[in-house]
C-alpha cells in the first residue's frame, strides 16, 4: 500500500485517538500530581433552622470558602507530586499489617481491598469464560443444523442486555425473599440470605460475568471451528484419537491464537469491574479499583470531589492492566514472529 | 408532525389541565425548578405549575447536578429545592442569592420558622421538615404488654421479647444501607451519646467513648435485623413495615404514610410513631433535624429572580397543604399533624433538642468517610477503635485534599 493511502485510512482514526484518548490520558496523568483547593477561612456564623414552636439559631465556627471579586470561589493548584499515590496506596498501614502478618487488617485499606477483589475476579472469571465459550460453541457446532440458529440466538441474548440491567435483575431475584432464594429456602430448608455476606456476593458477581461474557467468546470460537482442518480430524479419528484426544491435540492447538485474543479482551474488561458493584449495591462487602476512582470523583453532599486521588487510582488501575496484559501479548508477538 | 408542534401540543395540553385555577394570578416569566424527586416536592411543584409558564425537574439526582447547573451563567434553574445538607455547596460557591427584600415584599405571611437564615441574611424559604422517629406496630407491643421504648435500651429489650414471641420475622428494621444511609444512622447515635464530630479547626473527634457506643448500639441492633441489613434503604424498611415483617424502625417521618396506604400495605392503622429513641437518660433524641425548601440561583435577572419568588410563597401555600396534608410535616401555617406525624413532632419537640444536620464541607466529607468504615465493624472485619481510627484516617486525607486543615 502506498504511504499516502495507508496514511488517509490511519489518519483520522488517529487523530481521533490523541484528541479522545492519548490527551485525556495525560491530562489525568498530569492531574494525579496536583491538588486544587479553594481557599477557606475560619467565620463565626449565625444560621437558623426550623424548630418547634421557634426556630432555633446556633452561632457557630464554620469553615467557608473565600468568594473572590468574580463572585468564583478562590482556588489554588498546587505541585503534591506523588502524595495522592501514597493516599491511595497506604504504605505505612501495609506496612503494619504485614508486620502483623494481618491478611484483615490489610483487608481494611481501601485499595488493596479494591484489588484483591479484582484480581480474584479477572483470574478466576477467565477460565470459566474460556471453557464455557468454548462449551456451547463445541455443542452448538454439533447440533443438528436446524437448531443451530435458534440456539446461538438464544445463547448471545446475556451478551446483548445492557450490564447494569443484567446486574439488577440477578439482585432482584436473589435479594431478600426474590424468587432464586426462595426457591432455594425451599430445596434446603434453610433461611439463605445472598446479600448478608461477601463470598455469596462475590460468587453472584463471577456467575454474572460468566454468564455475560461467555456468548463473546462463544461466537469468537465457533467461528474459529468452521476453519478447523477437516483432514487433519479425520487423520486423528483413523489414529485412534478419541474425543477428548481429538479436542486436546487438535481443536484447541489450532484455536489457541483465539483463546489468547479472548483472554486479553477478557483481562482489560474485567480488571475495570463496576457495573456489578454497582448493581450488587456491595460496597460494604466488596470493592473494585474502578469504582473506587468512581467513589472519588462522586460529589457529596457538601459538593466535595477528590480529583486528585480519583487521577492517581485511575493511573494505578491502567499500570495494573498493562502489567496483566504483558505475558499475552508477548506470547501473541512470540506467535506473530513465528508466522514470518 | 415536527417536534415544534409536539412541544406546543404538549405545552397546550399541561395548560389546560392547570387551567390557571388555583393560583392567585399569571406568571409571566418562564421559570424552572430543580428538586427532589419525593412526594412532598411533586405536590408543591404541581401547585406552581397551577401558575403557568412553569416547569419542575423532580429528580433524586438533584444533589450532584446542582452545583454545576446554579453556577452556570445564566443559571439553568432559577429555583432549586435543598435541604440542609444539600444546600451547602450551593452556600460555599456563592450560586444562590439572600432574599431578604424578596420575603419582605411578597413574604410576610410566611411563618417565621420557614425563614433559614444564615449570617443574618435569609437564604432559603423551607417547607417541611423531617427527621427519623421511632415507628412501631401499635398492636404486637399491646399484645405483649410491652411499653412504647423510649430509648434504645428499652428498643432492644422489647426487640428481645418480640423475637422470643415470634411476632415477626425480625423485631427491628434500620436504614442501614452502606454508604449514606449507614453514615446518617452512625451520625445520629453519635450525636445521641452526646458527641461532636469534628472541632472548631476542622480536626476530627470521632474516636471517643460516644463513638465507640454508637458502633456497639448499632451491633446490638444488627442482631434483630434481617441479616441483609447492609442493603436496606429507606424503601426497604418501608417495606418491611408494609409487608408486617418487622415490628419497629427509627426510620424518616416523610415514610411513615407509607403504613397506612391501603394499596399497598397490611397494616393499614397498626403503625403508630413516637419521638426517636434517645441513648443517654435526660439526652436529646438520637436523630438529625432536615428541613426541605427552596432557593433562588444568583446568577439570573432580578425580575425572573422576583417571579420566581413569587411561585414559591404560592406553591407553599395553604391552599397547597390542606389538599395535601399528609405528604409530609408541613412548616407551612395550615398544617393538621396526623396520627402518622406524632413521632416526628414529638422528636422536633424533645427538650434538650435534637442536632440540625449541619450544613459544612466537612460534613460532608465526615459523612463519606463514616459510609465507607463503619460496615467494617458490622461485619466483624475490624474492631472499634480501629473503625473509628479509619473514619479519622480517610476524613483527615480528604480534608487535607480539600483544603480544609493544613498539612
Amino acid at each position: 500500500m502506498k504511504f499516502k493511502t495507508f496514511a488517509a485510512f490511519v489518519g483520522p482514526s488517529l487523530v481521533m485517538m490523541l484528541v479522545f484518548i492519548a490527551f485525556p490520558l495525560v491530562s489525568v496523568f498530569m492531574q494525579s500530581f496536583y491538588v486544587t483547593q479553594p481557599v477557606f477561612e475560619q467565620v463565626e456564623i449565625e444560621s437558623c433552622t426550623p424548630g418547634f414552636p421557634n426556630p432555633t439559631c446556633v452561632t457557630e465556627v464554620k469553615s467557608q470558602p473565600v468568594i473572590g471579586d468574580d463572585g468564583k470561589m478562590i482556588s489554588e493548584t498546587r505541585f503534591s507530586g506523588l502524595e495522592s499515590y501514597r493516599n491511595v496506596l497506604e504504605l505505612d498501614r501495609v506496612k503494619a499489617a504485614i508486620g502483623n502478618g494481618s491478611w484483615s487488617e490489610l483487608m481494611n485499606i481501601d485499595f488493596w481491598k479494591a484489588l484483591r477483589f479484582t484480581l480474584t475476579f479477572t483470574l478466576l472469571t477467565l477460565p470459566l469464560v474460556l471453557v464455557v465459550g468454548l462449551g456451547i460453541a463445541l455443542a452448538v457446532n454439533n447440533a443438528v443444523k436446524s437448531l443451530r440458529g435458534p440456539v446461538i440466538f438464544i445463547s448471545l441474548l446475556p451478551f446483548i442486555i445492557t450490564p447494569v440491567i443484567g446486574g439488577l435483575s440477578i439482585r432482584w431475584l436473589f435479594i431478600g425473599d426474590g424468587i432464586l432464594t426462595a426457591a432455594m429456602e425451599w430445596w434446603t430448608g434453610t433461611n439463605i440470605s445472598m446479600f448478608a455476606q461477601a463470598w455469596t456476593i462475590e460468587a453472584m458477581m463471577m456467575f454474572y460475568r460468566v454468564w455475560h461474557v461467555a456468548p463473546f467468546a462463544f461466537v469468537i470460537f465457533y467461528a474459529g471451528l468452521q476453519t478447523v482442518n477437516q483432514d487433519t480430524l479425520e487423520s486423528a479419528i483413523i489414529d485412534g484419537a478419541n474425543r477428548w484426544e481429538r479436542l486436546r491435540f487438535v481443536i484447541v492447538p489450532h484455536l489457541m491464537p483465539l483463546i489468547v485474543f479472548i483472554a486479553l479482551i477478557h483481562l482489560m474488561d474485567c480488571y475495570r469491574v463496576f457495573e456489578e458493584i454497582v448493581a450488587f449495591s456491595s460496597q460494604s462487602h466488596v470493592i473494585s479499583l474502578q469504582w473506587l476512582t468512581y467513589d472519588f470523583l462522586t460529589p457529596d453532599d457538601a459538593g466535595n470531589r477528590a480529583i486528585s486521588r480519583a487521577s492517581a487510582t485511575a493511573m494505578l488501575t491502567m499500570v495494573g492492566i498493562v502489567i496483566l496484559l504483558i505475558y499475552p501479548l508477548k506470547r501473541t508477538w512470540r506467535d506473530h514472529k513465528g508466522s514470518h | 408532525m415536527n417536534f415544534k408542534t409536539l412541544i406546543l401540543a404538549g405545552a397546550v395540553s399541561v395548560a389546560a389541565t392547570g387551567g390557571y385555577a388555583s393560583c392567585a394570578y399569571e406568571n409571566k416569566t418562564p421559570i424552572s425548578m430543580l428538586a427532589a424527586g419525593f412526594e412532598a416536592w411533586k405536590a408543591v411543584a404541581d401547585a406552581m405549575g397551577e401558575c403557568g409558564n412553569f416547569n419542575a425537574e423532580l429528580d433524586q439526582e438533584f444533589r450532584t447536578k446542582q452545583p454545576a447547573a446554579f453556577a452556570a451563567t445564566p443559571a439553568l434553574y432559577q429555583i432549586g429545592g435543598v435541604s440542609n445538607g444539600t444546600i451547602t455547596p450551593l452556600l460555599n460557591e456563592g450560586t444562590i442569592r439572600p432574599l431578604d427584600d424578596l420575603v419582605e415584599k411578597y413574604g410576610q405571611h410566611l411563618s417565621p420558622n420557614q425563614l433559614i437564615r444564615i449570617d443574618g441574611k435569609v437564604m432559603a424559604i423551607a417547607m417541611m421538615v423531617n427527621t427519623q422517629n421511632l415507628q412501631y406496630r401499635r398492636d404486637i407491643l399491646e399484645e405483649l404488654q410491652i411499653p412504647v421504648p423510649q430509648t434504645w435500651d428499652e428498643v432492644l429489650e422489647a426487640a428481645a421479647k418480640i423475637q422470643e414471641a415470634g411476632a415477626v420475622d425480625y423485631p427491628l428494621g434500620a436504614t442501614m444501607k452502606s454508604g449514606w444511609n449507614l453514615a446518617l444512622d452512625f451520625i445520629n447515635m453519635f450525636y445521641g451519646y452526646g458527641g461532636a464530630l469534628v472541632d472548631d479547626d476542622n480536626m476530627p473527634t470521632v474516636n471517643t467513648e460516644a463513638g465507640v457506643k454508637a458502633l456497639e448500639t448499632m451491633q446490638a441492633m444488627t442482631e434483630f435485623m434481617d441479616p441483609e441489613y447492609l442493603v436496606s434503604d429507606s424503601t426497604y424498611v418501608q417495606q418491611q413495615f408494609q409487608q408486617s415483617k418487622i415490628a419497629m424502625a427509627n426510620l424518616w417521618a416523610s415514610r411513615a404514610g407509607a403504613s397506612d396506604d391501603e394499596a399497598e400495605s397490611q397494616v393499614v392503622g397498626l403503625v403508630n410513631s413516637t419521638a426517636a429513641p434517645r441513648t443517654l437518660e435526660g439526652g436529646a433524641p438520637a436523630t438529625t433535624i432536615w428541613w426541605d425548601g427552596a432557593v433562588i440561583a444568583k446568577n439570573i435577572t432580578d425580575e425572573e429572580a422576583e417571579a420566581a419568588f413569587q411561585l414559591i410563597v404560592e406553591g407553599m401555600d395553604t391552599e397547597m397543604v390542606t389538599a395535601n396534608n399528609e405528604a409530609a410535616i408541613w412548616l407551612i401555617p395550615g398544617y393538621e399533624p396526623t396520627r402518622l406525624a406524632e413521632g416526628a413532632i414529638e422528636t422536633l419537640q424533645a427538650q434538650p433538642p435534637a442536632a440540625s444536620y449541619p450544613s459544612t464541607s466537612a460534613m460532608g466529607l465526615m459523612h463519606t468517610a463514616a459510609g465507607n468504615n463503619v460496615s467494617r465493624f458490622l461485619t466483624g472485619s475490624a474492631d472499634a477503635e480501629t473503625t473509628l481510627k479509619a473514619i479519622e484516617d480517610d476524613y483527615l486525607v480528604s480534608a487535607k485534599e480539600a483544603g480544609l486543615i493544613s498539612n
